[in-house]
Order: structure tokens, then sequence, then C-alpha cells
């Protein structure tokens, strides 16, 4: 390694120590052989703000690699493809969702990472797979967030007469809950959600969905509020709708809502009830060369280690998917509120929950997709 | 004229002229050559892609080459799984697919005419290599000690029945040269490995196919072979059955599952058609070409309603567009080119934030139904949906496609002298009769020229009906688009897209028949 | 309100202005007999479109009326004053046939289809077009296209027919062929013709009557002859033929004939058309081909001069001279057999009645 990263390292050092924060940054062994360029496609907006004051700021100094940000993340499975058959892939690290991670795993196109080899253990030595536990859903993928799928809803309908919505089933009680709905334009969550208020228990809904009768119930209870539903594709839909009085009650990602609620002050209220855990995580593109390769690696095993999630939290309310660092989660670093109770882990929030069940999609989804879009243009 | 026509130096007219033209054509060729090879490399390498990648099916032989040569003899229309031999060729097919890790590709193409085989593949990935392979190889060891070595292998290979007789052990072993490869890399030394069991039992069953004629060529004294051969067919009876089937079953449900197989064997060859019956609603069953469920048919509702919304909007901009153009076309310059930018302004602005404009516009709680609320046109609880739906996508989408109607409008009314009009009301015409008469047939061409536009590029507009369009209103476009980018069935998504490139040449074709090609103009 | 009269055509005290500054059409009163063939004439600007395009109905009269057979029409509309135009690019219908075309009017006035055929016919066969009756304008010649819009705003039978600059896109040789062809149809059919034109000697080949406009006002309005012969001042003798011009001043002015002395001293006797009083400017107009060379004694005027230029033209010379101080003198000499030999340098006495050299407004 050249002069200049050692010298970094030692800023970053005297700046660690400075901040009192992470003392795991000075265990990371410097980086043999590695590129010194890395490109990171995310997301973009409130959420690529977060890593990059999380990881990728830290990470630059603590190495000197210089790091190119893509909000691609949207398109990253076919954008990824198109890169692999050319061959020539331009991205070194990939953020998405655990469902785009499963698909990309299958079709080759992400490498495989050993947990344990390649990342960091916990603190208190805790060894990463166990650390990450059930979340490492695809050998392709190491988690960074626990985010859900919830509802928001305006706390000032007249209508509604002082009712406030306690779980999920009030999107489908029109009676005591009057008012346009937002859903998302794809048939996860809004299936389960749908047989859950229809009496299907939830360790059964997709049992339920993998037989045409319970498609069939689903979408029937769906139809009782097709009609006064919008229907988002993007997350910063629901949050705007709800703002601008459009719809009464909406799901989202619950950190867009924490930012309507917290930040911007609007009028909505969040209910956590039966809210639908999904990851986010990172890739690395199959095909890199070795350099850019260890490069990817050596930054994934700084940038997902306990602190480094747990700081994350400080920027935007998602859980991190380390058990480790959920203690480690302190306030916001704007607006110095607690961030624990936002989270969509916390025990208060968390009484009711399910997991995207990532296997049973990515078996079914073509297929639910086709039956969900045929449903909403008829 | 009886002889033909000479130069001066004797040569015939019409050769030398050819000549002459010929550097002329020449001349202009290499002009345009760098746009050709642009529209080359741009537009026609990837709409032959496109067209290519909708029939292409190579993925399903080239990763189970030896399943879909099995397989054909299976009977797909009973209801019988198929047998040992085909679970074989599967074992022996998987364990170099897992080995370069396709498996689960292979997978996700299947799931999408079979939901629930890609996890059947993802499990099997993981377990194939713990398949019990060693029946076979065991037999044949037994009967002759040479069959487990190397060298047996490479005496087959030089006989004259190799691969002809062989047709299940070539692949075979050819699958385990690639899987050692791709193990132990490039250097590995194939000559002293023995192949695995799998090899073994692709062998057992070309063995038993063997007709009396290949068994005496094999066992002939002169064959480099004969010693592995002789007196093997008397004991292949005392050969196990193989038990992958079993051990198939074992791994996961969907092995037992006859419609996995049929989907298998449907897709056995490298091109198909499956998209395209997929891309109208159909799929081939063992029945034949059926009709999807009810609850699964939308291409065709969306390409109707895609080519019907896109007429619409056609006429809405025909209907705003042709006033604005006559307007633009008789002011007088200086005021016409302040309007014309104007016309032009939404070019400079982001379709995204044009789009989020509409949408602030015609939201219940937008202005427009504020304004008519206000104005006490309709009632408070009588707020319009004017988005969402498809009167959003048409407002929003006249609004964005207006300047490529008016702009050829225009330019076509520029060139139409106002003395037309004025010769017509002298001959008695009224202004309406003027008009219709004279001015309007004299606009055709720009109607038409507009109109292509227009209607072409809202066939393929896909962000604002997926912003505005709610769920009644949205293109084939956006399905394309999901699955492009979402779902990654580009298969289907270039069946749907050659669908709709073959209905816009033939409404093309269509509009020549009626109207006359010739009777577009730009200006 | 004036009374009928009778005319074909009546402007009465008409003004035009586009812009409410400046007037376009001063003033205008004109009478145009029925059957009488009227050009207007003038350089462009002049204000002779606009007032077709009044006549037409395309431009409303500013001020003023205009009267068609004795009814006032400032409020008609243009399709219903019965008026036969020929515009400048023929304006004929391109996605017509020429067939089509000539039957507009005619289907407009909703006449049943075998009558219209056969005004169609007739009116292309006036116009010797009778087998073109099937093609397109674009596939016809400028000539005739031209045929065509005449025969088409023929065809309806209107009494009075509009022509603006109908010609003006033709070479010079079929320009020609079409002005006596539009002058025989003229003749034949015996309606009222409104002619424009900035071509004089159209103008003067065609009209009965021609009204020379410039300024927007009609400078004169006479024949052909009374205008080449008589011009009532400098710009219509400028502007009509040529002319030779002598500036000079009024010394006497007596019995229809007066003295003006040139700037360099000669004294000339000429015909006081535009001058009033003795001391007046004056600008002398004499036409080329009314100059003798070498005159008889008894001529009025001799004065000298000499030749800068000798142009030969076939049918005549012009000669250029310097005569008084004017070096754009022009005389035309018949070529004849027995033509002396000028050259440039030489010098010559040159004569002219005094009726022929008319005094006019002075102009610079």
């Amino acid at each position: 390694m050249s002069k200049t990263s050692t010298l970094a390292t030692a800023v970053a050092l005297a700046l660690t120590l400075g901040a009192g924060a992470s003392v795991n940054a000075m265990d990371m062994p410097e980086c043999e052989n590695c590129a010194d360029e890395l490109t990171i496609v995310s997301w973009g907006g409130a959420y690529s703000k977060s890593q990059l004051r999380a990881y990728h700021e830290p990470y630059t100094e603590l190495t000197g690699t210089a790091i190119v940000n893509d909000d691609s993340s949207a398109e990253a499975v076919a954008k990824l493809r198109a890169m692999n058959e050319a061959g020539n892939v331009t991205w070194d690290v990939v953020d998405v969702v655990a469902a785009d991670a499963i698909r990309l795993c299958d079709e080759g196109l992400a490498e495989e990472i050993d947990a344990d080899a390649d990342l960091a253990a916990a603190p208190d030595g805790t060894p990463a797979s166990e650390d990450f536990g059930d979340l490492l859903v695809s050998d392709c993928f190491i988690p960074q967030i626990v985010y859900s799928t919830t509802f928001g809803y305006r706390t000032d309908i007249e209508d509604w007469n002082g009712a406030t919505p306690e779980d999920v089933c009030a999107i489908f009680d029109t009676e005591t809950f009057p008012g346009q709905r937002s859903l998302e334009k794809r048939p996860i969550a809004n299936m389960e959600w749908a047989l859950m208020c229809d009496g299907v228990a939830i360790e059964d809904v997709y049992d339920a969905l993998e037989t045409d009768e319970g498609v069939a119930q689903a979408l029937a209870k769906l139809d009782t509020i097709k009609d006064q539903t919008i229907w988002w594709s993007a997350g910063a839909e629901t949050p705007q709708l709800l703002a601008d009085g459009e719809v009464a009650i909406g799901s989202t990602y619950n950190g867009r809502l924490f930012s309507a609620i917290e930040e911007q002050n609007q009028p909505i209220a969040m209910l956590w009830d039966a809210q639908m855990f999904d990851l986010d995580g990172w890739i690395v593109p199959a095909g890199l060369s070795e350099e850019r390769k260890a490069r990817a690696m050596h930054y994934l095993k700084f940038a997902t280690d306990t602190q480094r999630l747990a700081d994350q939290a400080k920027y935007i309310s998602y859980g991190p998917a380390r058990a480790s660092s959920a203690p480690l989660v302190g306030k916001h670093a704007d607006l110095g509120i607690e961030m624990a109770p936002h989270m969509p882990t916390d025990p208060a929030n968390a009484q009711n929950t399910f997991l995207y069940n990532y296997e049973w999609w990515a078996d079914n989804r073509d297929d639910l997709d086709a039956k969900f879009q045929a449903w909403l243009a008829n | 004229m009886t002889s033909a026509l000479t130069t001066h130096d004797g040569q015939p007219l019409h050769k030398s002229l050819a000549r002459a033209l010929r550097r002329e054509k020449l001349r202009s060729l290499l002009l345009i050559a760098p746009l050709l090879a642009f529209v080359l490399v741009t537009f026609v390498f990837p709409i032959a892609d496109m067209l290519f990648r909708s029939v292409e099916n190579s993925i399903v032989p080239d990763t189970l080459p030896g399943t879909t040569r099995t397989i054909q003899s299976w009977d797909a229309t009973g209801d019988e799984l198929p047998s040992e031999e085909v679970y074989t060729s599967l074992a022996d097919d998987l364990l170099l697919a897992q080995e370069l890790k396709i498996h689960t590709r292979l997978g996700s193409r299947l799931n999408y005419d079979q939901p629930g085989i890609a996890s059947t593949f993802r499990k099997s990935g993981r377990q194939v290599r713990k398949l019990d392979a060693s029946a076979h190889l065991d037999s044949f060891s037994e009967f002759n000690k040479e069959w487990g070595t190397p060298s047996a292998w490479a005496d087959i290979k030089t006989h004259a029945l190799w691969p002809t007789a062989f047709p299940a052990s070539s692949i075979a072993f050819n699958n385990w040269t690639r899987y050692i490869i791709s193990d132990e890399g490039d250097d590995a030394d194939l000559s002293s490995m023995t192949p695995y069991g799998t090899v073994y039992s692709a062998l057992f069953y070309d063995v038993q196919k063997f007709n009396d004629d290949q068994w005496s060529q094999l066992t002939a004294s002169s064959s480099a072979v004969s010693h592995l051969f002789t007196g093997l067919k008397d004991q292949l009876p005392n050969f196990p059955s193989a038990n992958y089937k079993e051990q198939f079953l074992d791994i996961d449900d969907g092995w037992g599952e006859i419609d996995n197989w049929r989907t298998i064997h449907r897709l056995s060859p490298r091109m198909v058609d499956s998209y395209y019956w997929a891309s109208i609603d159909r799929e081939r069953t063992v029945e034949g070409v059926e009709h999807k469920p009810a609850n699964e048919r939308i291409y065709v509702k969306l390409f109707i309603r895609t080519f019907v919304m896109s007429m619409v909007i056609t006429v809405s901009c025909i209907l705003l567009g042709y006033p604005i153009a006559y307007l633009l076309a008789t002011l007088p310059t200086r005021t016409s080119n302040l309007l014309l930018i104007l016309v032009l302004l939404p070019f400079w602005t982001s379709l995204l934030v044009r789009t989020s404009a509409w949408k602030v516009l015609l939201q219940q709680q937008g202005v427009i139904n504020d304004i008519l609320v206000w104005a006490r046109i309709i009632g408070d609880d009588g707020r319009l949906a004017l988005i969402n739906n498809i009167t959003g996508t048409i407002i929003t989408m006249t609004h964005i496609l207006l300047p490529f109607m008016i702009l050829p409008l225009f330019s076509v009314m520029k060139t139409i002298s106002p003395s037309y009009v004025r010769a017509a009301k002298s001959m008695g015409a009224t202004d309406w009769t003027a008009f219709r008469r004279v001015y309007f047939p004299n606009t055709i061409p720009g109607i038409g020229a507009g109109s292509i536009l227009v209607f072409i590029l809202s066939i393929g507009y896909y962000i604002t009906p997926e912003l505005v369009g709610g769920t009644s209103g949205v293109f084939i476009s956006n399905r394309i688009a999901y699955h492009i980018s979402s779902s990654l069935n580009w298969g289907l998504a270039a069946a749907l897209g050659s669908i709709l490139l073959a209905s816009v040449l033939i409404l093309y074709w269509a509009y020549d028949k009626v109207v006359g090609i010739d009777n577009v103009k730009l200006g | 309100m004036s009374t009928t009269n009778g005319a074909a055509v009546r402007f009465e005290k008409v003004q035009k202005s586009y812009d409410g500054k400046n007037l376009v059409v001063k003033d205008l009163n004109l009478d145009i007999a029925p059957g009488e063939f009227l050009t207007m004439l003038g350089p462009s600007g002049s204000g002779k479109t606009t007032c077709l395009m009044m006549l037409a109905g395309f431009e409303p009269a500013t001020h003023g009326e205009i009267f068609l057979n004795d009814q006032p029409i400032n409020n008609v509309p243009p399709y219903k004053r019965g008026i036969g135009m020929v515009f400048q690019n023929y304006a004929l219908f391109p996605h017509m046939t020429v067939a089509e075309n000539l039957a507009f009017p005619l289907q407009i006035r909703k006449l049943p289809k075998s009558e219209r055929d056969a005004k169609v016919q007739k009116a292309l066969d006036m116009v010797e077009l009778g087998q073109f009756g099937n093609r397109r304008p674009i596939q016809l010649s400028g000539g005739q296209q031209q045929r065509v819009a005449v025969a088409r705003a023929l065809v309806f039978d209107p009494d009075l027919v509009l022509m603006d600059e109908p010609l003006g896109a033709l070479d010079k040789q079929l320009r020609e062929q079409m002005q006596y062809e539009i002058k025989h149809i003229h003749e034949n059919l015996g309606i009222t013709v409104v002619y424009v034109t900035h071509d004089q000697s159209e103008a003067l080949t065609m009209s009965d009557r021609v009204a020379v406009f410039e300024d927007g006002v009609i400078q004169q309005l006479s024949g052909p002859d009374a205008l080449y012969e008589n011009p009532k001042n400098s710009f219509v003798a400028q502007f009509i033929g040529e002319n030779n011009k002598l500036s000079g001043t009024v010394k006497s002015l007596e019995d229809g004939r007066c003295r003006v002395e040139l700037n360099d001293g000669t004294e000339l006797s000429a015909d006081p058309v535009n001058v009033a009083n003795v001391g007046d400017k004056t600008t002398l107009s004499l036409r080329p081909e009314r100059i003798e060379f070498e005159p008889v004694e008894s001529t009025e005027n001799v004065v000298n001069g000499t030749i800068k230029e000798v142009i030969y033209h076939g049918d005549h010379l012009r000669v250029v001279m310097e005569v008084a101080g004017n070096d754009e003198f022009i005389v035309k000499v018949r070529n004849r057999g027995d033509q002396r030999i000028l050259e440039p340098g030489q010098m010559h006495s040159l004569g002219w009645a005094a009726n022929d050299c008319k005094a006019l407004d002075f102009v610079q």
C-alpha cells in the first residue's frame, strides 16, 4: 500500500479515537492488491445519504479509496444482466433488496459470499453468520438493514370520528375508516394482508396462496377496496399522497413515513401492525477482476461490521441487520431524537410482523404477478 | 433503334453511364457510411437481437444436454413420470450445471412457464452432489476391472462407433470433462481420471440399445475395445437398474410433478414459440395451444388498450394541435416564433417534472378540482377522478406529445398559400366550405406525419402511464418494462416488443394503402 | 349617398390603413363601366393590390364605400360577391384535378352534374386545355396553369373578374401571348375586368383604361394612348414608357404654349400641362422617339447634343447623348437603310415639336 493510504489510516485512526467511536476500524487489515476505486450502486436520496455518512466517508478516510456513487438500484437486476451479457461489469458493490439478491444469485450474476470468512465478527466474537442469523437469505447477499412495508394514516380525518386504526385490517374497513387508500402495485404484501384480514392465519398464508382458491380469496378481499385505492410504484408516493390529503391511509416503507412525520411534521401516524419485514443489503457482481473483487470485499467487511450498521440508523429509521448492532443504535444525527422507538424491529412496533417469504415469492412471483396485474386491469 | 449507342471510344453507352453512376453511388455511400453504421449498431442489431431473443431457448438444451435428448422418447401426454433413463441424464446434467452454477439460472427460465420449478432446481443444486451414482460404475468394474480405468474411455473414444452408438455416454462424458475443467482448471489431467458414476449410468443405457451389428463390431477381435465388451451383453440383465428417480423424489417433490417434466419436454428445442403464445395469453399444453386461465389473461387486453388509447391520444393531439398550428402559421413571423417557443417549452422540462406537475393539477385535492369546487361547479364530495386512470394518461400524454403534432402541422400549414382560401371564397365558398374543401385537404400530409409520430411514440410510452395511469391507464409497454427490469423475462419482453413492432408495421402498411405514404409531409 | 350611375364597380371616397397611422389608399374615387377592361398600374406599394383586395372582399375598407352594380358591398362577404378572381400564383388547388378545380365554384352553386361537366369542358376548351381535365395542376406548365386559373375564374360566369398580376410568373414570350388571349376572352365574353399589374406595357396592351397608382392615389386615369401621349404629371410620364427629363423654369405662359429656360440657359417651347405660373420650376418630359436628328429649320425646339453611346437594338438604335447638361438623354433612331453613321463623340443638332415636349410638375 502507498504512503498516502497509510497516512489516511492514521488520520482516520485519530478521528475515530477523537470521536470515541468504533475501534473496529483499527482492526481492518490493509487491502493487498486492491483497486483504488469503488463504484457503489444504491437507491439514491436519503438512503444513499445515510450510507455515505455511515459507510463511504469513513471508508474513504480509512483507505483513501475513491468511491463513485450510482443511484441505479431500482434497475440493478436488469442492468447487471445486461452488463454480464456484454462482458463489462462496471459496478463493484450493489445495494439491492433481498428478492433481487436471490434472483441475481440464481442467475449467477452475483458472487457467493462466505459470511464467516469474509465478514467481520461481532465485537463479542459471535461469527457473522450467527450475528446475521436468518437474515442471510441468499448465499450472495449480506443484509444491511431491516425495513418494513407498513401503513401511515392521516390523523385529522373528520369522517373517522376519532377512531384510530389499531390493526392492519383497518384498510379493509371502509365503514369505520372511509377514504382513499394507497397500496403498492404488486402482489407482495397485499396478498398476505388480504388473506390475514379474511381470516387466514399468518402461518397459513403462503400455503393458501399456492392454491387458485387462495389467490381468488385474496383478490376478492382486495376487490372490496379496489376502486378506492391508488396503486403506487415508487416509495415516495404514499407520503406525498398522505400529505396532500389524497389518501387517508396507505402503505409504504417505514423510513419514508418517519421522515414525513418527524422531519416534515405532517399530520400522519404509523400503523405498525402486520408490518412486512424486508431486507436490503449488498451483493458483489460476478465477473469482477481480482483487484476489484478484493476491494469490494474489503469495503463490505468494513461497511457491515456491527458499529457501521448501527451508525446508519443515526441517519435513517431502518433497523440494522446484525443482532449485535441493535443495542448500539443511538440518536438521530440531525434531529437528536432517540431512533430505537422508530425502528421496525423495536419490540413495541414488532408485536405482529411477518417476514416476506423470499423463496416462496421467487417461485411464484411471475405467476402471481400475472394474476395480480390481470386483476388490476379488469 | 437497331444498334446500341456507343461512346467515342467504342464503349456501349449504357456501360459507361453505369460506370459513371457507380462512382456517384460509391461516393454517396461513403457519405452516409457513418450514419449507416450508427443505425446498424443502435437500431438494426438491437431489433434483430430482440427478434432473436423472443424465440431463443438455448439455455435449456445447453444446460440439460442429456435430459433434453432422453426426454424426447417420453410420452408427455400420458400421466406416467419419465423413465429412470431420463432421471439418469438429469443427474448427470445437474452435476455439471451446479458446478458451473447455472442450474438456478435455468430454474428461473423454466419458472416463467412453470411456477415453482425454480426452487426445485435451487434445492436440487445443493443436493445433487450427494446423489448415490455408484450403481453402474460398480457393476461395470465388477464385470471387468478395466472398465474402472481411464484407458477404457480412451479406447472407446477411438472406436468408430463413438459417438453414434453412445449418444448418452458421449454427452455424459463431455459433461464430465467440463466438470473437471471447471473444478480443477484448464490444466487438469483428464487422461489420468476415471469419470464419475453418472457417466457409467449413461453408458448402461447406451449399451442396452446396441443392436447385433454394433455388438459384433465392438467385440470383433480387431476392435481395441473388444475386451471391454466381450461378454457384456450376457451380463447386462444382472446389472441393477438406476435409482436416480427415487433419489430425486427425495430431494424435491417437484421431480415427481408431471407438469414440471412436461415443461422441460416442451422447452427442449433451441427455438420455442412459448413467449409468443404467452404474449397473446395462450399457452401450449399437452392438448395443444389453449387460453390461459381467465385470471391470468392480460396481454391481449393491454395490446388493445394500448392501441385504442394511442389513437385517442392521437386524435386529441389533432384536435388541440390543429388550431394552435393554424394560429402559428397565420400569425406574423415574430409572434409565431415566440409562440413556437412556448410550444417547444415542454421539451425543455424533464418528463418527470412535467408528469408530477400534472399530478399536482389533476389529483382530487389538486388545483383543477379545487377550482371547480370553489366555482361551485362540483361539490366537495363530488371531486373528479382525473388522475390514476385513463383520463390522467390521456391528458398527460396528450400534453407531452402535442409538440410532435403541432410541429409537422405548422410546417405544412406554413407552405399553404393564403390565396387558396381566398380563391375558394372568391368562387363562392363560405369560410367553412373553404376550410373543409380546400384548406383542410392540404393539411392532411401534416396530420398524417403528426399522427404517425404521436401514435408510434405513445405506443411505446411507459413512464407517464406508470405514474399517472393508475390501473386502467397502463399500456403494454409497462408490462414490457416490468419484464425487462423486474422479472428479467427478456424473452417475453422481446416477444411482446416484436408483436408491438409488427403491429406498428402493419398499421403503417395500412396507412400507406389508405392514405398513401407520399401523403406524409414534415414540412 | 351618391345616386346610381350604372357603373359596374364604384369606389367612393375609399380609404385604407393597415396600421392606423399611414393611409395605403387615400380617398379613392373610381367608376368602372360594365364591360370595361380597367388596369390598376403602379409600382409595388402604390395601393393597387389593396384596392383589388378591398373589391374582392378580402380586406375591409377603412373608410368609404365600394359599390358593385350600384349595391354597396362593404358588408358583403367575399363568397357572396360573385366576383371571379385570378391570383398571382394561380392558387389552383393542388389536391384537385384541373376539372375538379373548375367544377369547384359550380359545385358550390349546386349545379347539376351534367351542367357542371358541360361548363367545365367549355371553359377548358376556351383556354385550349380540353384534354387536360384529369391532370393535376402540378403536372401542367406555368402557362397552362395560368389558363386553368383564368378558366376557373370565368367558369361560373361572373360579371366581374379580378386579376392580380396573373402573368407575373411567366416568361416574356408566354406573357405576351397570354396578354392577347386574355384580351380576346374579355372581348368575346363582354365581362368587366379589373387587372392589376406593375408592368406598364401589359397595361397599355390590354386595357381600355389604365389607372396609374402611386402613393395611394390615382395619378392618372385614361386610355393607354392618352396615358402615353399626354401624361398628367411627371410620375406618369416617367412610369409609362421611356422619357427624357429636362429641368428648367417657366419664362412665359400664353396661348397653350410656354417657354422654359433650362438650367444651362437654353430656351425651349413646351406644352404647359402641369405649370400654373411664370417663374415656376418645371420638368420637361420628352419621348425619345419624337426627337429628330439634324431637324429641318422650322422645328420649334433645336438643341445640340454630344453622342456618348450608341446601342444597337435591331429595329432601332438607342443613342445616349448629353443634352443641356443631361447626360442620360436618349434618342431612338429608326433603323433605316440610309441611316447616317452615328458614333460616340459626334456632335449633332436635335429637334422636336413643342407639342411633344410636356411641361410638367417639377421633380428632382
